[in-house]
C-alpha cells in the first residue's frame, strides 16, 4: 500500500464514486487515489478483473478512469482540481450514433 | 553434424507459421527471433484476414489468398483446441466505399480478380446502402454501398502469434528470442550453419527458411538471391473500449474482441521509420469518420506505426536457391491472411524440398522481364 512521503500541504478535495478524498494540489488523480488506498480504478472489459495504474508515466493505459463524466481518461496524466468528480469504470460504455 | 531438420530465421508471422507447421509435421525445428527493439511488423499489424484486395494484378495471388481464407476456420479451431487460445477469427468483412467513385473502383477491382481467376470460382456481391444499414446501422448516410465476398474477416493477430509460439514449442519446436542470425553458410557435409554476430555457431540444419522481413535481403545476398522488399509504413489508431457495435471488419475499421476500434490503412514509403505523424493520423480519422461518424464520439487512446514488408508488386515472394537447394527465402506483407496456407501448405514444400511448379509465379524472377 502507498503512503504519502509528506503530509498534504495545499489541500484540494475530489469526489471518487461520491466519496470525498483529500488530495495535494497539483498531483495526479492516480497519485491521489493511491494515497487514499484506492488501487482498483476500473474492471478489465475482458474478464472484469480489477485494474489500476501500472507505469504512472502515461504509457500503459492501465489507469483509465472516468473523470468529469468522460470515460477512458488516464489518471496518471491528469492533475486533480478541487471538486473534480471521478468514477470507477464498470463494464463497457455503449456508443451513440453521433452526427 | 546437423542438429536440426529445419532452421527458420525470423519469428514474425511468417516464421512462426512455418515453425508451427513444421513442428506439427514432426520436424526438428528451430526458430530464431530478434528482441523487442527489432522491426516487428507482426506486432503492429491490423489483423485482417482479407481476400478481396489481393491479387488484382496477379490472379494466382488472389487464388492463394482465397485458399488461405478457406483454410482459416480449421486453422483457428486447431490452434484453439491445442492451446486454449481463442484468436477471435471472425469471417465477416465488408469493403465499405466512402463514395460512388470508390464503389465503382472497388467493383472494377473485383471484376479484374474474377476475370483473372478464369475457371476458378470467385464471386462477390455489391451491397447497397439499405442492406448495409441492416448489418451496420451506424454507417454514414453518405456511404453508397460495400463489397462483400464472404471470404474476408479478421482476427487478433497478437493472440495468433502467441498461439503459434506456444504450440510450436509444445510440439517440440525450439523458439529462440533475442538471437539474431548474422550469417548462413553452407555446412561442410551438406545443409547449412547459422552463426551469431560474434561468429558463434548456433545451429546446423538440413534446410533453412529465411523469413526475416526487412532483414532478409542481407542474409541471402551472398548466395546471389534476389529478395527485393521495401518498407511500407502504416499507421494505426486505437480507441477506448466500448461494448460490441459490430463484429465485422472493413478494410480500414475493425472492433477488436476486447472492444477497441482500430482505425487504419495509411501507406507511406519513408524508410525504416515507425513514427506516427499528425497529418497522417488526422487523415485516417477523417476517412474512417466519413464511413462511421459515431467513431467521433470515442476517445482515442494511442497510435503506432508499423512497417509492411512490401515487394515491388505487393505479391508474395517464395523461392528456393538454385545453387544451394534447401535454402528458402520467403517474404510478403500478408502474414496474417496467409498464415493458414503458410502453416499448412508451404511447410509441405519444405518437407518435399521443392516448391511446386504452379507457385513459380511467386519467384522474384518475375521482376526481371
Ligand atoms: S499508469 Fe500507465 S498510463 Fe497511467
Amino acid at each position: 500500500m502507498f503512503k504519502r512521503a509528506r503530509n498534504i500541504q495545499s489541500k484540494v478535495s475530489i469526489l471518487f464514486d461520491g466519496q470525498p478524498i483529500a488530495a495535494e494540489e497539483g498531483e495526479t488523480v492516480a497519485a491521489a487515489l493511491f494515497a487514499a488506498g484506492i488501487l482498483s480504478f476500473r474492471q478489465a472489459p475482458e474478464d472484469d478483473s480489477p485494474r489500476g495504474p501500472y507505469c504512472m508515466i502515461g504509457n500503459c493505459f492501465e489507469c483509465l478512469i472516468e473523470i468529469e463524466g468522460l470515460g477512458g481518461r488516464q489518471a496518471c496524466q491528469t492533475r486533480v482540481r478541487d471538486g473534480m468528480v471521478i468514477a470507477r469504470h464498470r463494464g463497457l460504455a455503449t456508443v451513440e450514433a453521433g452526427s | 553434424m546437423l542438429d536440426h531438420d529445419v532452421a527458420i530465421v525470423g519469428g514474425g508471422l511468417l516464421g512462426s507459421a512455418f515453425g508451427w507447421g513444421l513442428a506439427r509435421a514432426g520436424q526438428k525445428t528451430i526458430v530464431f527471433d530478434e528482441g523487442d527493439t527489432a522491426i516487428r511488423t507482426a506486432r503492429g499489424n491490423f489483423g485482417l484476414v482479407w481476400v478481396q484486395s489481393k491479387g488484382q494484378t496477379m490472379p494466382d495471388y488472389a487464388a492463394w489468398s482465397l485458399q488461405a481464407s478457406q483454410l482459416w476456420p480449421d486453422f483457428a479451431d486447431e490452434l484453439k483446441d491445442s492451446t486454449g487460445i481463442d484468436i477471435h477469427y471472425v469471417r465477416e468483412g465488408y469493403n465499405i466505399a466512402a463514395s460512388e467513385v470508390e464503389l465503382e473502383q472497388a467493383i472494377a477491382g473485383q471484376e479484374r480478380i474474377k476475370a483473372g481467376m478464369g475457371d476458378r470460382a470467385y464471386s462477390y456481391e455489391v451491397i447497397d446502402r439499405k442492406t448495409l444499414k441492416s448489418v451496420a446501422p451506424l454507417v454514414s448516410d453518405t456511404v453508397p454501398g460495400a463489397i462483400y465476398t464472404g471470404h474476408d474477416g479478421h482476427c487478433n493477430p497478437l493472440f495468433l502469434m502467441r498461439a503459434l509460439h506456444q504450440d510450436m514449442q509444445t510440439k517440440g519446436g525450439d523458439y529462440r528470442p533475442n538471437t539474431p542470425i548474422d550469417a548462413i553458410r553452407p555446412a561442410p557435409g551438406g545443409g547449412f550453419d547459422l552463426f551469431s554476430g560474434c561468429g558463434r555457431l548456433l545451429a546446423s540444419a538440413e534446410r533453412v527458411i529465411v523469413a526475416a522481413g526487412h532483414g532478409s535481403g542481407e542474409l541471402v545476398r551472398d548466395y546471389g538471391i534476389d529478395l527485393p522488399v521495401h518498407a511500407d509504413q502504416g499507421q494505426v489508431l486505437v480507441t477506448e473500449k466500448v461494448s460490441e457495435v459490430f463484429s465485422f471488419a472493413t478494410g480500414t475499421v475493425r472492433q477488436t474482441d476486447n472492444g477497441s476500434f482500430l482505425l487504419g490503412a495509411s501507406s507511406k514509403e519513408i524508410g525504416l521509420d515507425t513514427r506516427t505523424d499528425l497529418p497522417t493520423l488526422a487523415e485516417i480519422v477523417r476517412y474512417c469518420l466519413s464511413i462511421f461518424p459515431f467513431l467521433g464520439n470515442l476517445r482515442l487512446q494511442r497510435a503506432w506505426g508499423a512497417l509492411r514488408v512490401m515487394t515491388p508488386d505487393g505479391c508474395p515472394i517464395y523461392q528456393q536457391s538454385d545453387s544451394y537447394p534447401g535454402l528458402f527465402s520467403f517474404a510478403c506483407h500478408s502474414g496474417v491472411t496467409l498464415a493458414s496456407v503458410h502453416a499448412l501448405m508451404v511447410t509441405k514444400w519444405i518437407l518435399d524440398g521443392q516448391i511446386p511448379s504452379e507457385f513459380d509465379v511467386f519467384h522474384p524472377r518475375r521482376f526481371h522481364v
